[in-house]
């Protein structure tokens, strides 16, 4: 018996991506995915002054806001040899801490939850028993019964208008929806919160970088002065504010995301064998504390892991040969033949679409079928993301990072096999979470030590004018934004931008096959995940969402014999 | 434009409408709630609630973007999102925050679309591609273009979120190489609100749906379609840092003495002097700070073109915006247009001493810039 269904777009991510899978036996045997929209920015900032870069590229993604403005300033002072002072690193370290918390938070609660949580379901709790879960959970002091039967009557209010806005045609009622009505009731009840407090912690953004979402950033440093004696620069008044969000923020993780996580994680524990993929991490290591040239001081560690052997962990180096990108499947031309990689230094940005004319039903995967370059790491694919950067930690040896990792296993009582999954990715950007919010305390502290012992200095000005600059330089820039590893390779020559490009976490996850015939993530990953019920396909967007894609996807289904047909309406009529 | 809750007919209304008896409006709330797994004690609760006034229904379309409006949207403090998606609006289609994916997704579009044909507001976020066919963006598909044009056919008003879907933004600059369109130069027969920035302020975009809802009517637009109340006055003129402009304090370079004493960032390139927009009144994340405030100059974000008008660090020397105007004429006529069809929308109106006051503002900015460089 086949199934087939067209899933189109899937939703609760950023972008556009679409994603064809084969499905036999209520299962998925084969996937492929693709990115359906085009912008051109790497073309776009050719030509372009260094300087301004990081604020084209931050544009690249306005969910992950700043991390492509970091990998781009980070880039351009490679290139120019900058070293910024030791304020702006903190300064980076605290806005890029409290995206984690924000980003991670808000893909918990309304990106992933949804696929977990039945918000109609909630209507049948009893909400002195969800008070009674939550108080054993936690001390949240917004437990009351009485706080969710107000939350579960406004819902009833909403549901009973008849308009459910953004929760028509959910999932409700799935038989892939396990929680009990108390723990839906509190999961309902804290999207709500999440959704008030994510406002909050944003605002750190706003005292160093003017607002957010596209915080300022700058060569050099950052341009947000310090001044803890006038009211024209960062001063008491404006650090204790961020001081007070953080605090915030990390109360918010500790009592509310940590707590709900494990609850609605131990429903699902079925999810620690589902999603696994090849089995390759990658992290290129974050949170600098000595200066990005000292790989040793970044909290999260860098290197490669290979078939789940967390014995050996492997170096990444972003200036040799080691990773390049291929265009074999993508809908782009290298100017010396499609077939061989390109170190992103060379990298070729030109658009070649090539796929059918919308309106279309099918991709032709056969030949080209993405907007997405395929990345590898010594003709590897890689997963890259929260659950990467733990295991590489844990295979470093970090004993934070182990003893994090462990007492979640721990909590959920499962296997250290059950990280490898869609359930170990979810569960990771937790504990990540945890980690990162504990760390950026300590950057918060280490910037206030700083202006007490007198050093108010913000950014490195003395290479700013192009005249210093030599003639041609190249750099890069790396990170571990939220979603995963990212880098940024510029060219400079005579003061201009000669080259750029951008392999985000997503090109790494979401792209198409390479010139192997390997599957990158999510394709990878989507095999073997079961579909309950196809014209509702709740598990792949389960298995899609624990990578908080970067991309919209549309998910289509083949029969076993890849004979697609068309929409989800006909399933009935195409069973067997 | 009236936006009137009173005028749009309830689900009750309209099945009597079509022939159909109150039996059978019985049945159909038993439908519905089974669909939406409810207790049958609950069937008379939502015919009740069907007889009565629905909340406004939007779609929330995404092009070519970066999500970052819908990110800023969601940062509004007055009223916060979640006032605004329970009790103010239906938002129906929104690929950021919709529980249902693929399918069911586009199946809650289109039942708006038809359930609420002429009455729904059209909020797009992102640009168009017109290059190659509408090959660079597609959803479900369809190209971006064809998405567009069917959810505009039944719009009683668009709202173009962002600078994206108002100017082009990031990926109109040069060389566009997806011919990024903005959606006034595909749709011209509906009022289209322009709200540009990158993003826009989310407070900003909450006002322009909460004065929709409240007063039941579109905002009052300037010439080039935005709202007066958000864009009537530039950066520079709001700007707390004005007087070291007028007085010739300027910080000369990033981290001086000038920029830790809060001087002017003119001279790094500020472009709040040719910048519209509340950045310096409402400011950012519930007014903590706005660039300019936290260091860094403006770059113009919520102008057309405002990525070829750089380099951002470079000193501006001319004051663009004005040559926009064949643009603000052509949005004069659509507004025409649609008040001729009895609709009741404020007009966008020409303010000719206003005008003369700016030019003035100008020629005296000019003038003051000139003693700077000598």
């Amino acid at each position: 018996m086949a199934n087939r269904i067209v899933v189109d777009p899937v939703t609760r991510i950023e972008g556009h991506l679409r994603i064809e899978a084969e499905i036999k036996d209520g299962k998925i045997v084969d996937a492929y995915s693709s990115s359906t929209m085009v912008r051109g920015i790497e073309q776009i900032v050719k030509g372009r002054d260094p300087r301004d870069v990081w604020a084209f590229v931050q544009r690249t993604c306005g969910v992950c806001t700043t991390v492509h403005a970091l990998a781009s300033v980070r880039a351009v002072e490679d290139a120019l040899d900058i070293a910024i002072p030791a304020n702006a690193e903190m300064v980076r370290n605290i806005m890029e801490g409290s995206l984690y918390m924000h980003d991670h938070v808000v893909h918990f609660y309304h990106l992933h939850a949804l696929d977990w949580v039945d918000v109609v379901n909630c209507l049948k709790a009893d909400p002195k028993k969800t008070s009674e879960i939550a108080q054993s959970i936690s001390s949240w002091p917004k437990s009351s019964p009485g706080y969710f039967s107000d939350v579960q009557r406004r819902i009833q209010k909403f549901v009973e208008s008849g308009q459910l806005g953004i929760f028509a045609n959910g999932y409700w009622g799935h038989p892939q929806m396990k929680l009990p009505a108390e723990v839906n009731l509190l999961g309902v009840a804290h999207y709500l919160e999440a959704l008030e407090w994510q406002k909050e912690i944003v605002k750190i953004h706003t005292i160093f970088g003017g607002k957010n979402p596209h915080p300022n950033y700058l060569v050099g440093g950052m341009a947000c002065a310090i001044n803890s004696e006038s009211p024209g620069g960062l001063n008491a008044e404006r650090l204790a504010m961020v001081g007070k969000l953080l605090k915030e923020g990390k109360q918010f993780v500790e009592q509310v995301y940590i707590p709900d996580l494990l609850a609605i994680a131990s429903f699902y524990k079925d999810w620690g064998a589902i999603g696994k993929g090849f089995g390759n991490y990658m992290s290129y290591g974050d949170f600098p504390t000595n200066g990005y040239a000292d790989l040793s001081s970044f909290k999260f560690p860098q290197g490669v892991i290979l078939d789940r052997d967390l014995s050996k962990v492997h170096d990444v180096d972003h200036r040799n040969g080691d990773i390049e990108e291929f265009v074999n499947n993508s809908w782009y031309n290298y100017s010396d033949g499609d077939d061989k990689g390109k170190h992103p230094w060379d990298g070729e940005t030109n658009i070649n679409y090539s796929g059918p004319k919308p309106p279309y039903d099918f991709l032709n995967v056969e030949e080209k079928y993405s907007f997405i370059k395929t990345p590898r790491w010594k003709g590897l694919p890689m997963e890259v993301g929260p659950l990467a950067r733990l295991l590489v930690g844990y295979g470093r040896g970090n004993k934070e990072i182990q003893d994090a990792v462990n007492g979640a296993l721990t909590h959920l009582d499962v296997p250290v096999d059950a990280l490898f999954s869609t359930l170990g990715r979810t569960a990771a950007r937790g504990i990540e979470t945890q980690l990162v919010a504990n760390w950026t305390m300590g950057f918060y502290d280490t910037l206030m030590n700083n202006i007490k012992n007198g050093d108010e200095r913000m950014a490195n000005m003395n290479s700013w004018e192009p005249k210093t600059w030599p003639a041609e330089a190249k750099g890069v820039g790396f990170m571990e934004a939220p979603r995963g590893a990212l880098a940024h390779w510029i060219r400079i020559k005579d003061g201009k931008t000669a080259n750029y490009q951008q392999v985000v976490p997503s090109t790494w996850n979401a792209s198409p096959r390479d010139p192997k015939g390997q599957r990158s993530a999510y394709e990878s990953t989507l095999i073997g995940t079961p579909v309950a019920d196809p014209e509702l396909p709740l598990e792949i967007i389960r298995t899609i969402h624990s990578f908080d894609p970067c991309i919209a996807c549309a998910v289509h289904l083949y029969d076993e014999h890849g004979n697609h047909i068309s929409q989800v309406q006909n399933i009935a009529s195409c069973e067997r | 434009m009236s936006i009137n809750n009173e005028q749009r007919k309830t689900y009750y209304e309209s099945i009597i409408k079509n022939g159909y008896n109150r039996r059978d409006f019985m049945k159909f709330t038993t439908y519905m709630a089974a669909f939406m797994g409810l207790e049958s004690t609950m069937v008379g609760q939502i015919a009740k609630s069907l007889e009565n006034t629905p909340r406004l229904p939007v779609i929330w379309e995404h092009y070519q973007e970066c999500t970052c409006c819908s990110e800023s949207f969601i940062r509004s403090d007055h009223p916060i999102v979640a006032d605004i998606i329970l009790d103010r609006i239906s938002l129906d289609y929104t690929l950021t925050l919709m529980a249902a994916s693929g399918h069911q997704a586009e199946a809650a579009k289109q039942e708006t679309m038809n359930k609420y044909k002429g009455e729904y507001i059209l909020c797009v976020e992102g640009s168009i591609p017109l290059g190659d066919d509408g090959n660079y963006c597609c959803i479900a598909g369809k190209s971006a273009k064809e998405s567009f044009l069917e959810a505009a056919e039944g719009a009683k008003a668009i709202i173009a979120w962002g600078s994206c879907a108002s100017n082009g933004c990031i990926q109109a600059a040069k060389p566009n190489p997806t011919e990024a369109t903005p959606i006034h130069k595909i749709v011209k027969n509906k009022p289209i609100i322009r709200v540009p920035g990158c993003p826009p302020i989310g407070e900003v975009m909450a006002g322009i749906i909460v004065h929709v809802v409240a007063f039941g009517r579109l905002p009052e637009l300037d010439r080039l379609g935005r709202p007066k109340a958000f864009y009537a006055k530039r950066v520079h003129d709001s700007c707390y840092r004005r007087p070291y402009y007028d007085a010739g304090l300027f910080a000369e370079t990033f981290d001086d003495h000038n920029a830790k004493e809060g001087y002017c960032l003119y001279k790094l390139g500020c472009k709040g002097p040719m910048t519209y927009n509340s950045c310096g009144t409402i400011k950012w994340n519930n007014g903590v700070s706005y660039p300019i405030q936290s260091g860094h100059g403006c770059i113009g974000c919520s102008e057309a073109n405002f990525w070829d008008n750089g380099p951002f660090y470079e000193r501006a020397t001319k004051v663009p915006g004005l040559e926009e105007e064949g643009l603000a004429d052509d949005i004069g006529k659509v507004a025409a247009g649609v008040l001729a069809g009895g609709l009741a929308v404020h007009a966008v109106a020409a303010n000719i001493s206003k005008r003369k006051e700016l030019m003035s503002r100008i020629r005296r900015g000019k003038s003051n810039e000139k003693n700077i460089d000598s």
